[in-house]
């Protein structure tokens, strides 16, 4: 059922379309040396300042560098940080999460008091005091991204696991001899896997504008390695003089971020899941 | 005499509820003092209403929960006192079917996945061809194999359940309540499936239900509970009853007959809070023969072929 | 006897789904009328055609007449049904648990209604309460009307929906398998208040519940639905003596009685068909004992049998 799921969402319009974008992005990124005639770290100040055109199709930058090309080598870096720290911050919330609510006791009432607290924090607070502490840089932003979002995967797997836990078909389990291994394994995490999958999905896209932000202040990725936040920031200084620098990296983070949100949308229809993430609320 | 496949002793079981920074905890007695013995091959009913402990028993035969005090012994071995590996042995024997066949089934299984699981948790090999004959035992085509659960019926669900409990072959399965959510003319299906699968397996069924009628159709032996304790043993299905509460459930029962009409004469009163039980006997508040003696002091089961917790029995 | 609810042949859809057809049922006042049938056999969608709540759920009436009181329901405007429901048509729902606001006073829920309907000051509205209560026989009226539904039990919970329904002393009650979510012998009591309210005033109860034993205990007349259409209709007297559908004989013979022979109880075969896969011919073909071949290909219709009707080729065959 959840194999399929996937590509029902791509059948409505609207995930059709987000799908298709987000694909278009995925693939730039992974094919960008192909894509590109132009390096993202040459410099050439000659042609700086370029308004689009049919040899640079979104310009260029203050450097003269193919803001395109800037832009496709940046979709590495952005989507890799925020997909690579959701990934790890999925990964540990169901650890914690699951075994918070599996063992209970003393573990879970710590475990609910940190997740309580950091949740009371603004995830961008939460990072940028971890980048503060780490120093800025790819590595940097994405263990800050990680833990800001870690209490949300804690909080809906432990929620999950908790409603799961009194379900007949568990007892029914441990009624044949099933050790805790097996329900964990084959019963509730596979059961809490989706709700928390497509929360993931969305929190990739909060996570693109996390890392944009800390590029924007010049604590992501350094310098030439470009970032869409980092471009972003270049080109707040010269809005009026070359439009196209800030804009062209904006609008791809609104859209990829709006993509992620629709795709999401239609994930969670056709999982048909809204009831259970609603509760895990 | 040889000794019975099961045998409970003394058995109760203390649930604490609440409590917390500002409510104190407070207690009940879901099961108190309960001693039952099931003979190999019988079919013993325990009845009652919503909170008499029925499932409760049913779970701590079973030792899907601790018991606060007492024992079971299944075929002369004490369960209460089992460690974990040989417990999960023993679970082969014993089984049990839930009363909701819509959450007794993981969502994300196939019938496959649901059939074969037994085997998975023992560590045993599944035979080929085992869950198309199993399938077959309780009437579902081969062909359903493949299906998850939310595909079937409730019928079917329940059948789908009773596979389950069934596929190691055990000596002994308790049905908590498998029709309670069906309609009655599943739910006689569903019987006659399970009576027929006790005389093909020679099986021994401890029935929970709340449905007397039912209860004295299925069962040899009638254990009749109301809150958390004995308050008669039936030694046969029909026998009259001698408890004023068996009665009042008999008589609350209503036969598809509409010649035996009678003026219904409803129990009085309510249900006590088990989390506040009075003194003397439990139902003394509703009892139409309770006396002062019921109020104040609780009546214990009786030693009798036909055992009753009461003062004034009928 | 004046006829108080009548459905002509009601047929009624959601969207392209037909889901009931040629319903036709008649309650007169102080009469008690079954309506059985197992899950899916469309008892609670009559329930909600019979009010004009169908729009609710998205249904409507494709064919035939709802008449309340010799009024045609559908020439009625909305504002005309929302007033007949509460006043003249109470309803009793199957689950008392929330059929209750759980954040008002009990007596509050139960004011409304006689103070909305009937007109009633605060003062009057709340002696009404308390003597309805007092009717349900509810132990200390008072007290239980400053209770909030989740002190009380089930129990009291579904005799505060009856008093509801009764607020504003209708013509007409529906009650919804009100006794499925209680114990035996909180349903005996739930069954002889409903009995002793229809004896005592004069109203008209129609009865949905899938217990054959309840319906023998209190109703006048018995409409059995199979599928969506009515398989046969009469007196309880005839009908549990002699059935003539094998549909109704089956479903009295799924309940185990005293003095049954072990293994004598089967069920009924099979299950009832999905509304997008009706078999044709008598819906009740595949799953019954006496079925032949014109049963597999027309639709028997629904013809005079005894004081009542039924639906069935082999009408009396069963018996």
């Amino acid at each position: 059922m959840s194999a399929a799921a996937p590509i029902r969402a791509l059948r409505r319009p609207s995930g059709g379309v987000a799908g298709l974008w987000l694909a278009l992005v995925a693939l730039a990124a992974v094919a960008a040396p192909l894509l590109t005639p132009y390096a993202y770290d040459v410099q050439a100040l000659r042609e700086a300042y370029q308004a689009p055109s049919a040899a640079h199709w979104l310009g260029t930058d203050e450097f003269g560098r193919d803001l395109l090309t800037r832009l496709i080598y940046g979709a590495r870096t952005s989507l890799s940080v925020s997909a690579t720290a959701i990934a790890i911050s999925v990964a540990c919330g169901m650890v914690l999460g699951a075994a918070a609510a599996w063992f209970g006791g003393w573990f879970d009432r710590a475990v609910t008091v940190v997740v309580d607290l950091t949740w009371s924090f603004p995830e961008i607070l939460i990072a940028l005091i971890l980048v503060a502490i780490i120093g800025p840089g790819t590595t940097g932003t994405m263990i800050a991204i990680s833990v800001a979002y870690l209490a949300q995967f804690t909080r809906l797997t432990r929620a999950q696991i908790m409603t799961l836990k009194g379900e007949t078909f568990i007892e029914a389990a441990r009624s044949l001899g099933a050790g805790n291994a097996h329900i964990l394994l084959r019963h509730l995490l596979p059961n809490a896997l989706a709700p928390v999958l497509v929360s993931a999905m969305l929190a990739t896209g909060d996570a693109i504008i996390l890392e944009a932000t800390l590029g924007f202040f010049g604590l992501g990725a350094q310098p030439p390695t470009p970032s869409w936040g980092g471009m972003m920031s270049a080109g707040s200084a010269l809005v009026f003089k070359a439009p196209w620098i800030i804009i062209f990296p904006g609008l791809t983070v609104a859209i990829t971020v709006i993509a992620i949100n629709l795709y999401g949308d239609a994930l969670i229809a056709a999982l048909d899941i809204r009831a259970k993430l609603r509760r895990a609320a | 005499m040889t000794e019975p496949l099961i045998l409970i002793e003394a058995l109760s079981k203390r649930f604490q509820s609440g409590g917390g920074l500002f409510a104190r905890p407070r207690a009940m007695m879901a099961v108190r003092d309960v001693s039952l013995s099931v003979g190999r091959g019988e079919v013993v009913g325990v009845v009652g209403e919503s909170g008499c402990g029925k499932s409760t028993l049913a779970r701590l035969v079973l030792r899907l929960i601790e018991p606060t005090a007492g024992t079971v012994r299944f075929d002369g071995t004490d369960l209460t006192g089992l460690p974990p590996a040989a417990l999960r042995r023993m679970r082969r024997r014993m089984a049990m079917v839930f009363q909701d066949p819509y959450s007794s089934l993981d969502p994300r299984y196939t019938l496959t996945d649901v059939l074969s699981e037994p085997y998975r948790v023992q560590g045993e090999p599944l035979p080929t061809g085992r869950v198309a004959e199993m399938l077959g035992a309780v009437g579902l085509p081969e062909a359903m194999a493949t299906s998850h659960p939310h595909q079937l019926s409730g019928g079917q669900r329940q059948r789908v359940g009773i596979a389950r409990a069934l596929a190691l072959a055990p000596d002994f399965v308790v049905l908590d309540e498998p029709t309670a959510s069906l309609d009655v003319s599943i739910q006689a299906q569903i019987i006659a499936l399970l009576s027929d699968l006790r005389d093909r397996l020679g099986l021994t069924y401890l029935f929970i239900s709340h449905d007397l009628g039912l209860v004295r159709y299925f069962c040899n032996r009638i254990v009749v509970m109301y809150l958390g304790a004995v308050v008669e043993v039936l030694p046969a299905a029909t026998a009259t009853p001698r408890h004023p509460y068996t009665q009042a459930l008999i008589a609350s029962g209503f036969v598809p007959d509409p010649a035996a009409r009678r003026a219904i004469v409803p129990v009085a009163g309510e249900v006590p809070s088990p989390f506040n039980l009075p003194p003397g006997c439990a139902f003394a508040g509703r009892c139409p023969r309770a006396t002062d003696q019921c109020r104040t002091t609780r009546p214990a089961l009786s030693d009798e072929a036909h055992p009753v917790a009461c003062f004034h029995p009928i | 006897m004046s006829t108080l609810l009548q459905l002509e042949s009601v047929g009624v859809s959601i969207g392209t789904v037909a889901l009931l057809e040629g319903i036709s049922l008649s309650v007169e006042r102080g009469q008690i009328l079954g309506l059985v049938g197992e899950s899916g056999s469309g008892k609670s969608l009559t329930a909600l055609a019979a009010m004009g709540l169908l729009p609710l759920i998205g249904g409507r009436i494709t064919t035939g007449q709802v008449r309340f009181d010799g009024q045609d329901m559908a020439a009625m405007t909305e504002a005309q049904r929302r007033a007949l429901r509460g006043r003249r048509i109470g309803f009793v729902t199957q689950n008392p648990m929330t059929a209750l606001d759980p954040v008002q006073r009990i007596g509050a829920q139960v004011d409304i209604v006689s103070r909305l309907h009937l007109g009633l000051s605060w003062q009057a509205a709340r002696a009404r309460t308390l003597d309805l209560l007092t009717q349900m026989r509810i132990p200390e009226p008072a007290a239980v009307a400053e209770a909030y539904p989740h002190q009380l039990s089930g129990g009291m919970k579904q005799r505060i929906v009856i008093a509801m329904a009764l607020a504003g002393d209708p013509d007409l009650i529906i009650a919804d398998e009100p006794t499925t979510a209680l114990d035996v012998t909180v349903q005996a009591q739930i069954i002889q208040i409903l009995g002793q309210i229809v004896r005592e005033r004069g109203a008209a109860l129609l009865l949905i519940t899938h217990d054959m034993g309840v319906v023998a205990q209190i109703c006048d007349r018995v409409a059995v639905l199979y599928a969506g259409r009515l398989a046969e209709e009469g007196p309880v007297g005839p009908i549990f003596a002699a059935p003539a559908h094998p549909y109704t004989r089956a479903l009295i013979g799924c309940i185990p009685q005293e003095g049954m022979a072990k293994g004598s109880l089967r069920g009924i075969p099979g299950a009832v068909p999905s509304a997008l896969a009706m078999p044709s011919g008598c819906r009740f073909n595949p799953r019954c004992p006496h079925a032949s071949a014109i049963c597999c290909e027309t639709a028997p219709s629904f013809a005079p049998f005894g004081a009542g009707g039924v639906a069935c080729h082999h009408a009396g065959v069963a018996s």
